[in-house]
Formats: C-alpha cells, structure tokens, sequence
C-alpha cells in the first residue's frame, strides 16, 4: 500500500498542507532542495510544477526524484500538454520506481501561452484521461492493453478544480467525472474570498473527496491586478487590493492576508486542507505556517 | 469546402524559372468560392508573372480539380500542353496534387490549403470540422470540441475559460461552455457526466484512403 503521507494526513482527517514549489529554469536544484529540506516536516507534500505556464524548465519528474532522494514527498504534476499515451505512461512508471506516489493530474496550459509559444500542443490526455491512464496502470495494464510486468504502481490521485468559475456547474460536472475517474484529493485554484468558499463547499459536500484551497500570498496591488487581468479562475477583492496598495510592506500583509484566511478555513471546518503557491517566493511560506500556527 | 489562401507573389515567383513555358489552372470549386483559383486569379496572375518575364502559354479555370478522371480528360485537350513545363495550381493541395498524379510536367501550388470550412459571409470563412473521422458532435449538442475548443478537449472544460472565453483567444467562446448551455437547453446535461474514452489516433496519423467504404493504408 501507498504511504503517502498527504494521504495518510487526509485520510486521518488531519489539515492537510501542501505548497507549490517550481522546477527552475536551468540545471541547479539547490534553492528549491533548501526550501523544501527546511519545510518538509511541516508541509505533507510539495506539488511540483510540469512546465508551468507552458514554459521550458527542469522537468517535474526530475525534481520529484530529488526531493525523493532528499527524503522529502512531492506530489508530481502531470499535463496532457507536451507527452502522448506513450510518454505519459512512461513517466508514470518512472516515477512509481522512485517512489513517487502522489500524482496531479492537470490538463496543462495552452502553449500558445508559454515561453515557446510555436511548440505542438499535445492534449491526447486531458485530466480526467489522465487519472484513467494512472488507474490502468495500477491495474497492471497499459493503454493498449498490454500486460505490464510485477510489481504494479500504485499512486495517490488527485485532480485541480477552479472555484470561481462560470458557470460553476460546468467545473462541478467536472470533478464527479475526476472522482468517476480515480481523483482522491483536489488542489483549487488560488481564492481569496472565503464567502466563495463557503458556498463553493457547500455545493461539493455530496461528492465526500478532499479538498485543498489555494492560497496565494499576494506581494503587491499590481500583481493582484494583475492576476484578475490576466489568470483564469482568479479573484482578488478590491478590499484586499486597497490594504496592499496602503500598505508600507505590502508583502508582509500579502502573507498577513494569506494565514488569516488559512486561520479562517480551518476555524470554519471548511476544507481538508490548503494548497499553498508562493510563486517564485517559496521562502515566505515558512512566514504563512508560522503566522497560520500550522505545526 | 476546402479553404485556401492564396500565396505570396514573390513565393511563387522564385519556384519559376524564366523563360520556362507556364500554363495557369484555376478549379471552378472551393478555390473559386474562396477567390483564389477563380478566373480572376488566374488572368490577375498571368498578367503580373508577364510584367515580370514570364511567358504564360495557357490559362484557365478547370471545372474541378480534384477529380482525377475529369482532370485528365482536361489536360488531355489543354492547348499548349505539350509546351508547357510549368504549371502553377490554384487550388487546394488536392487539386495540386491531382495534377501531379496526371503528368510529370512541374507543378507548383499556388495557394495555401488552410482548412475544411464553412463560408459564413463574403470571404468569410470559418472551421468547424476536423474531418477526424469519428463524429461525435451528436453528443456535444453539435459543437465539435476536436474543432472549436483549442485544446480539443473530450472530457469537458479545462479551468482556463475566462469570463466565459476560451484562454487562448479571448474572442471566442469556450466551446466547452457553449456545449453545456446548449446541452442544458436540450436537457440533455447528463451527458455532460459520461467519461469519454480516449480518441483513436491509430487512423488519422497515417494517410487516409476511401474505397468503396472501406479504409486502408495506402
């Protein structure tokens, strides 16, 4: 059986907590291995990210098993958007090799949105395909039907969903096919508003999976602005915007903002857990479970 | 129809060679729909191959070009034929490729094939099918995801959509969120539920063959 730790946190009905950290842009490790080494007995996994935003990094996979080596569970994210079946399945395995158990499976951002903007879009997988290829796989047979040799993977699922979105129901509909589909936990995008999460949840208590809120530690005015602009699924309040664009340290009070809110969800039994993504500034998570007096 | 484009002059031009005999081939089809292969093109680019030292020896606007048997019957009685060694098709790459099959006279396109489509207004043109040989538009409320969703997702929206929009061009629709409104209108939302298995792409990746309703892989 697995021993995923997230899953264990989950299951014992413990808040779970498990925060972003990105592949870099190049070959050196060492900042995102510090980060993760000075966390990791507080954080129950660390999701890294596949090529986020359609960008070239260091691939996923690669820092999963360094973090494995390091003694540290990450939860390997996995698009549809640059592998086909084959690759896919491949990475699949390789990372039950290594011990990889916790796996995302996300459809992935258009290219057309990345750093190499000409690249193919692949998408023969989307999310819910994707939690169907991991679960053939634990069954011991590959997409094509083929037997695959002892022993079989066996993985922690989870799946991303979006809470403010509209039409809501479209997202809904949408995670009872990822749950259909073999998702045991979902990861939301960032929220800030916890009036959307209430009703968010009160919409998602029939489907009984485990959910973990986003949150996004905000640095300044601009970039909330920015993310209503630009990034599907974000909502940053003009309150906030206005304590940030008042403030002296705008990304003390970005982190100030983030662990109330934490604070909040857990006071109010909203959610499993919470999804943190610092963006860039993994060193302020420390700041958020500190002030959220998460362990 | 088939959607074309036509080429850049220059393009075509350094595929010539002066002093080589070119005869011009419109199709009375798609090409001439789309503006393209019609008998305008085809006089407006003889006269502008002539400004620049072309010697055009024919030229006319064949009724259909991609029908091999009808195509070689109007070769057989194009005047000038035995002359030519150049031919410049302006129509899409089947009808390039038709003549290509017929003669072993150098054949140049002289369009870009864009895609399968619908004309929606005066040179007005947009896709709608992927000819992906599996139609399941039945299911989706008649929007075709392959098509009109950017990803061509099956299984629904991806979490991208913006104010409704599709993340990749804020001018469109999510086509995900058009097939469940209409869906919903329909009431027919449950389908929206069912998990659709991965397309086969076991078909489409080789080149596709028609004989008498059967498909194989020539």
């Amino acid at each position: 059986m697995p021993d995923s730790k997230l899953k264990k946190t989950l299951d014992n009905h413990n808040f779970a907590i498990t925060a972003e950290i990105a592949p870099p842009k190049g070959t050196d490790f060492k900042r995102q291995i510090k980060v993760a080494k000075r966390l990791m007995d507080r954080i129950d996994a660390f999701n890294v990210t596949d090529f986020q935003s359609a960008s070239v990094k260091a691939s996923s996979l690669g820092l999963c098993i360094e973090l494995i080596r390091n003694k540290i569970q990450p939860v390997l994210q996995i698009t549809g958007r640059d592998r086909n079946r084959i690759a896919v399945q491949g990475e699949l395995l390789t990372a039950s090799h290594f011990g990889i158990e916790n796996i995302l499976c996300l459809t992935g951002d258009h290219p057309s949105h990345g750093d190499n903007p000409e690249a193919k879009p692949v998408f023969e997988l989307e999310s819910v395909s994707l939690l169907n290829t991991a679960r053939s796989l634990e069954n011991g047979v590959d997409l094509g039907n083929n037997q695959l040799d002892k022993p079989y993977p066996e993985f922690y699922l989870g799946a991303v969903t979006s809470p403010v979105y509209t039409p809501l129901e479209v997202q809904l509909i949408q995670m009872v096919k990822k749950i259909k589909a073999g998702a045991q936990f979902f990861q939301t995008q960032a929220v800030f508003d916890i009036d959307t999460v209430r009703s968010f949840i009160d919409r998602t208590s029939q489907m009984n999976t485990n959910i973990l809120i986003g949150v996004v530690p905000l640095k300044s005015a601009g970039m909330a602005r920015f993310m209503n602009r630009e990034i599907p699924g974000i909502k940053v309040p003009e309150n906030l915007i206005k304590i940030l664009e008042n403030s002296n340290n705008p990304v003390e009070d970005g982190i100030k903002i983030a662990s109330d809110f934490i604070i909040q969800l857990k006071d109010e039994n909203l959610c499993q857990g919470v999804h943190i993504m610092a963006i860039g500034a993994e060193e302020n998570i420390e700041k958020i479970l500190n002030e959220a007096k998460l362990n | 129809m088939v959607i074309t484009e036509s080429k850049n002059f220059d393009e075509i031009l350094s595929q010539l060679t002066k002093g080589s005999n070119i005869i011009i081939l419109g199709c009375s089809e798609c090409a001439t729909a789309c503006e393209t292969g019609g008998s305008k093109q085809v006089k407006d680019l003889a006269e502008k191959l002539t400004e620049n030292g072309m010697n055009i020896i024919n030229q006319k606007v064949l009724n259909i070009s991609c029908n091999l048997l009808k195509t070689k019957r109007d070769l057989k009685d194009l005047e000038n034929i035995d002359n030519c060694d150049t031919i410049i098709s302006l129509s899409c790459g089947n009808g390039v490729q038709t003549l290509l099959n017929l003669t072993d006279i150098k054949v140049i396109p002289g369009t870009n094939t864009l895609f399968v489509g619908e004309e929606v207004g005066s040179n007005y043109f947009i896709e709608n099918c992927r000819a992906c040989g599996e139609c399941r538009i039945g299911r989706t409320a008649g929007i075709c995801p392959i098509t009109r969703c950017s990803k061509g997702l099956l299984n629904g929206a991806c979490g991208g959509s913006k104010n409704g929009r599709c993340e990749v061009n804020q001018r469109i629709k999510c086509a995900w969120i058009e097939i469940y409104e209409r869906l919903k209108n329909l009431g027919e939302l449950d389908r929206l539920y069912e998990i659709q298995p991965i397309r086969s792409y076991s078909n489409i990746s080789k080149r596709r063959v028609l004989n008498k309703g059967k498909q194989d892989n020539a």
